[in-house]
């Protein structure tokens, strides 16, 4: 790895506006790493070097004119499930495989308007749906680390695993992902970096290829934790092409970074303790609370009973929204199109959806289509709506009495590809302590909290208040430097 | 228990064509899916509401005025087929 790689995103930030290194020299070296590491990773769907050198070379003009933005000559990575602008846009599924955007998403736009560098788009589970990576129409993502006792290639965890490796790979500075269920917080955790999902509301989800509107949100991976603020500040903010963006002001929330929790309340849920649980995961926990309370922190028993729940009730609202969101790929205004020898326009549709599709993503809009039909819609998809509210309700209780919650990210370490893709529920249950945060639209934060046994990075989630990604920034930068 | 001419019924809503091998095992994965699911009927939601937003906050308003369009090309340019500046479908009605 070349030492300029090495620089956190401050710190690169920094040596940029001071001139002591260039953005062209910065992004060069940058795609030095990904055209190394990226055959085998398989981190990338599409590379942009030439867009990257171009974007470089505008920000040296820039920093000499003075004129630097917040992320001038950074280097970036995108999610493939941002639409760029001219740069093709798969959501990793066959059916976009040669879809150009003719417009930019607001996330994406926030990011170049602050000087950022595109290096190109990331793998992800087919439509961001999945835990794994292994969905994705190009290829499983590998995840950069390997168990002491296995020569294994691991998943990189999902669905956000392309953004995950590149950031983990030290192949760019930061990258966007999207969390629905816990596609940003798991693969964080399964990389060993940070990875913030702030609240719904908080990002614009305009221009992002939509999966659960109700619960879609973008946020971002880093290094660490003051890299993860910088860039997640830039990203937040209303935009009135999506109604559903909070009016808010956005505060600086590397400013949040003070270092002290002292007199901050921490709720520990015991329902994130079932029985059966990893012991090494709860190890790390426990040692997490010890830290904290070290600190000056009071710790503080609270009970989320319907976190059991949360995931059967997130396997009927979010593919009842995918089905209707996926409805539009019909292959007559953009996509693949499948044309049927009848010659008829329903067999089109019927052809094209089921060449264009993959497995998880037909099991989820059949599952959709299911919970929405005529004589379901009672017993399955207002009945997720009302134990949805139960679950919001769960968090609103605990936050009267706790400023803060901590929980493991996952249940487990990364694991090997092909494990657990036989059984969907197996999957599914990867996202147990993810989802009921996804459910309440909460900001929750997943940072490396230590190792496995066998050294694979295990991550702890810090969950705050709407709208208050502060706090979880506050105790995320914390716990990272005392992790130190 | 969802069997297959449950799953040809939902595939035809959800336009994708399915075989018959994959009914079967799109039958036995469903089934499981949803009696796994099944589990919520434990919970009492009684007088419960539903949440169908988690945002506390009411939706802006905006003026009631155009602030888009003339851009046909960019509509079409991802079009698998297109002429005269409109898409391009298999016919729909018959010849008579």
């Amino acid at each position: 790895m070349s030492e300029i790689t090495k620089l956190t995103l401050a710190e690169a930030r920094d040596a940029l506006q001071a001139k002591k290194i260039s953005a062209k020299e910065l992004t060069t070296a940058y795609i030095g790493e990904i055209e190394k590491q990226n055959p085998k990773l398989n981190a990338f769907i599409t590379l942009t070097p030439e867009r990257a050198i171009a974007d470089a070379e505008k920000s040296d003009a820039k920093i000499a004119k003075g004129e630097a933005g917040a992320l001038e000559g950074i280097p970036l990575a995108i999610k493939d499930l941002f639409c760029t602008n001219g740069v093709r846009t798969t959501a990793a599924s066959h059916i976009l495989e040669n879809f150009v955007p003719q417009y930019e998403s607001t996330v994406t736009s926030k990011l170049w308007n602050a000087g950022g560098v595109m290096l190109g788009k990331t793998n992800l589970d087919e439509f961001a749906m999945g835990s794994s990576n292994t969905t994705s129409y190009f290829g499983n993502v590998i995840n950069p680390h390997k168990a002491n006792d296995s020569d294994k290639d691991l998943v990189p965890g999902g669905s956000s695993g392309g953004s995950a490796t590149a950031v983990a790979a030290n192949l760019c500075l930061a990258a966007t992902g999207t969390d629905t269920g816990g596609s940003i917080r798991q693969p964080a955790a399964f990389c060993g970096i940070v990875g913030i999902k702030p609240t719904y509301g908080r990002c614009s989800r305009f221009g992002t290829i939509a999966f659960a509107s109700s619960l879609d949100q973008a946020g971002m991976f880093a290094r660490n934790v003051r890299d993860a603020a910088i860039v997640q500040t830039i990203i937040s903010g209303h935009d009135p092409k999506d109604s559903t963006s909070a009016v808010l002001d956005v505060p600086d929330f590397e400013k949040a970074l003070t270092g002290n929790v002292k007199g901050l309340r921490i709720g520990i849920p015991k329902e994130y303790r079932p029985d059966g649980i990893n012991a090494e995961v709860a190890a790390l926990w426990d040692k997490g609370i010890a830290t904290l309370k070290a600190a000056g922190a009071e710790i503080v028993d609270i009970s989320l009973p319907h976190t059991k729940y949360a995931l059967a009730t997130y396997y009927i609202i979010a593919p009842a929204e995918a089905s209707s969101n996926l409805a539009r790929y019909d292959g007559i205004r953009y996509g693949l199109r499948v044309t049927p020898e009848s010659g008829n326009l329903n067999d089109l549709y019927c052809k094209t959806r089921a060449n264009g599709f993959g497995n998880e993503v037909k099991r989820r809009i059949m599952i959709g289509t299911y919970v929405l039909s005529a004589g379901y819609y009672d017993a399955y998809y207002k009945k997720a709506q009302k134990v949805r509210y139960l679950i919001a309700q769960d968090f609103k209780q605990a936050f009267e009495k706790v400023d803060a919650i901590l929980t493991p990210t996952a249940p487990s370490a990364a694991f090997a590809i092909g494990e657990n893709s036989d059984d969907p529920i197996a999957m599914y249950l990867n996202d147990v302590f993810t989802v009921p945060t996804s459910l309440a639209g909460l900001p929750a934060i997943s940072i490396p909290g230590g190792l496995s046994a066998n050294g694979l990075p295990l991550g702890l989630q810090i969950i705050g208040k709407a709208f208050d990604e502060e706090t979880v920034f506050r105790v995320a930068g914390f716990m990272e430097d005392a992790g130190k | 228990m969802i069997d297959t001419q449950t799953i040809t019924k939902i595939a035809k809503l959800a336009h994708i064509e399915v075989s018959d091998a994959e009914k079967q095992h799109f039958a036995g994965e469903l089934s499981g899916i949803l009696t796994w699911i099944e589990q919520l009927a434990e919970v009492n939601t009684d007088n419960v509401p539903m949440l169908t937003s988690v945002s506390d906050t009411v939706l802006p308003w905006r003026e009631d005025k155009i602030t888009d369009g003339n851009r046909r090309d960019a509509i079409l340019a991802n079009a698998p087929a297109s002429e005269y500046g409109c898409f391009v479908v298999p016919k729909v009605i018959d010849n008579e």
